[in-house]
């Protein structure tokens, strides 16, 4: 690793202070992609500024239809937590799949989204529920957060806050991860609204990061029952080819990912 | 350079280290504590995992920095004296290593597992959770029998406190 210089912040305010004084700063939330990058000697930040410790950054809030987890809140705290396992079970659930429980026990929703990494799980729920990223400075709807692979609408300096989740009728996620990594060599989410719309997202697919899923979502607006996408067809163009899968495969992957995610929805 | 205060294993100390050292690093070579090991530059094997604030972490993934204010347990902190705490009396009776390089890592692991999932335990659970720590010797077997023992002989003894 190169040399950096650490910084632990006492605010929201105190952190993106801190970030604008060095020349060449980045967040730290859990550390468990950044410090492997830096190990790598892939990033090379000047200052890094540790956001984990911030008590306004830390928690989940229930009121109403909606969820809000603050954005440093471990992976862990999220699947253990009674308040969404309560609300949103399918987003608990997918907090427990992410990497082993050492992993769990470090990383972040906020870091996760940040990072955009194209096989991460949180995009997926993300876009499915259709939640909003808070940051220092706005709210970014999740359709117009992700940008593709590792790239979002955050601007330098701009740091994520919470995450607020409105409470779906139903929803489910099922992945199938990669054996080494556990990342998602594919995964599906899938949600229905309290409205009656249905939103599916698949992470781990595409080349352009986190998808929605027209397809499957007419299927199951149409008939909410796993027996639904039997007929339906995932074009395989645009999808991540490499040696774990071919698009053929993960465009498959998409659709008995999303039928899975449906039984485990109810 | 920073200094960094924390607690480990019991013990409060004081450590100079540059700001990109690593707590394994410091662990290691500023406490030569060398029990704590490093297999891997991916954050994948769990060789270095041990426990912060009671929760089991890989200290190759976390800065020294991160982890001032902290209470750091390792693998010389399990055992009282000279009596091995149950999980290491296990590993040993279910012959659970045989180079013993992923050893310390799952240990900590696996105590931090027993203490997650108390009686209710049973083998798919500790397999699942033993995800993140790779060993390349005893085919997983013989660790998963000693975590089972061990969590058993651990709820004994919790009973008998
Ligand atoms: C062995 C292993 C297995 C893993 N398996 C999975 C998996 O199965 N699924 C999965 O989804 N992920 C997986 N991960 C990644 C893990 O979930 C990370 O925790 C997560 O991607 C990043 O979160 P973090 O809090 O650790 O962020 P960090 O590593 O601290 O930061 C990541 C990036 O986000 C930026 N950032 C952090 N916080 C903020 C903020 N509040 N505002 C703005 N920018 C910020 C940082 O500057 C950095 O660029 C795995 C990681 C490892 C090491
Ligand atoms: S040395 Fe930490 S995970 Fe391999
Ligand atoms: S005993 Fe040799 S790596 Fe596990």
């Amino acid at each position: 690793m190169y040399e950096t210089n650490y910084h632990r912040a006492s605010s929201i305010d105190d952190a993106v202070a801190q970030f604008a004084k060095g020349t060449d700063s980045k967040f730290l939330s859990g550390g468990q992609t950044l410090l492997p990058v830096m190990k790598q000697r892939l990033a090379a930040p000047s200052d890094v500024i540790d956001v984990a410790k911030i008590k306004d950054m830390i928690g989940i809030e229930v009121s109403g239809d909606t969820v809000t987890i603050k954005a440093a809140t471990t992976h862990y705290d999220v699947a253990q937590s009674d308040a969404v396992q309560k609300a949103i079970p399918a987003l608990a659930n997918l907090a427990s799949m992410i990497g082993d429980p050492a992993v769990r026990h470090r990383g972040t929703i906020g870091g996760s989204l940040a990072n955009n990494d194209p096989a991460a799980d949180y995009p997926a729920a993300v876009l499915a529920l259709g939640a909003v990223v808070k940051t220092n400075k706005r709210s970014i709807p999740a359709e117009d957060f992700f940008k593709g692979l590792f790239s979002t609408a955050l601007e330098d300096g701009e740091m994520i806050t919470a995450v607020s989740f409105p409470v779906p009728a139903k929803a489910g996620y099922a992945k199938f991860p990669n054996p080494a990594s556990r990342f998602a060599l594919t995964g599906v989410f899938v949600a229905k609204t309290k409205s009656g719309d249905v939103r599916v997202a698949a992470t781990g697919a595409s080349q352009s990061g986190v998808m929605r899923v027209a397809p499957i979502e007419q299927a199951l607006k149409a008939n909410w029952a796993a027996s639904a996408l039997d007929s339906v067809t995932i074009p395989a163009s645009g999808l991540l080819a490499d040696i774990h899968g071919s698009a053929d495969y993960r465009a498959n992957l998409v659709k008995v990912m999303g039928q899975r995610a449906v039984t485990a929805a109810g | 350079m920073s200094t960094v205060k924390l607690t480990v294993n019991g013990k409060a100390v004081s450590v100079d280290v540059e700001d990109r050292t690593l707590l394994v690093h410091l662990l290691r070579e500023n406490l030569n504590l060398t029990g704590t090991h490093v297999g891997c530059d991916t954050s994948q094997c769990g060789a270095c995992v041990v426990h912060v604030d009671g929760r089991a972490v890989k200290s190759c993934t976390m800065l020294a920095g991160q982890a001032a204010g902290s209470n750091v347990t390792t693998i010389e902190g399990l055992a009282k004296g000279d009596e091995l705490h149950p999980m290491q009396a296990a590993f040993r009776d279910n012959h659970g290593l045989q180079c013993g390089y992923c050893t310390p890592g799952m240990i900590m692991s696996a105590v931090d597992i027993v203490h997650r999932h108390g009686g209710k335990l049973d083998e798919e659970t500790v397999r699942h959770e033993l995800e993140g720590n790779i060993c390349r010797c005893t085919g997983y077997h013989n660790i998963v029998k000693a975590v089972l023992d061990a969590a058993s002989r651990m709820k004994v003894a919790q009973a008998a406190e």
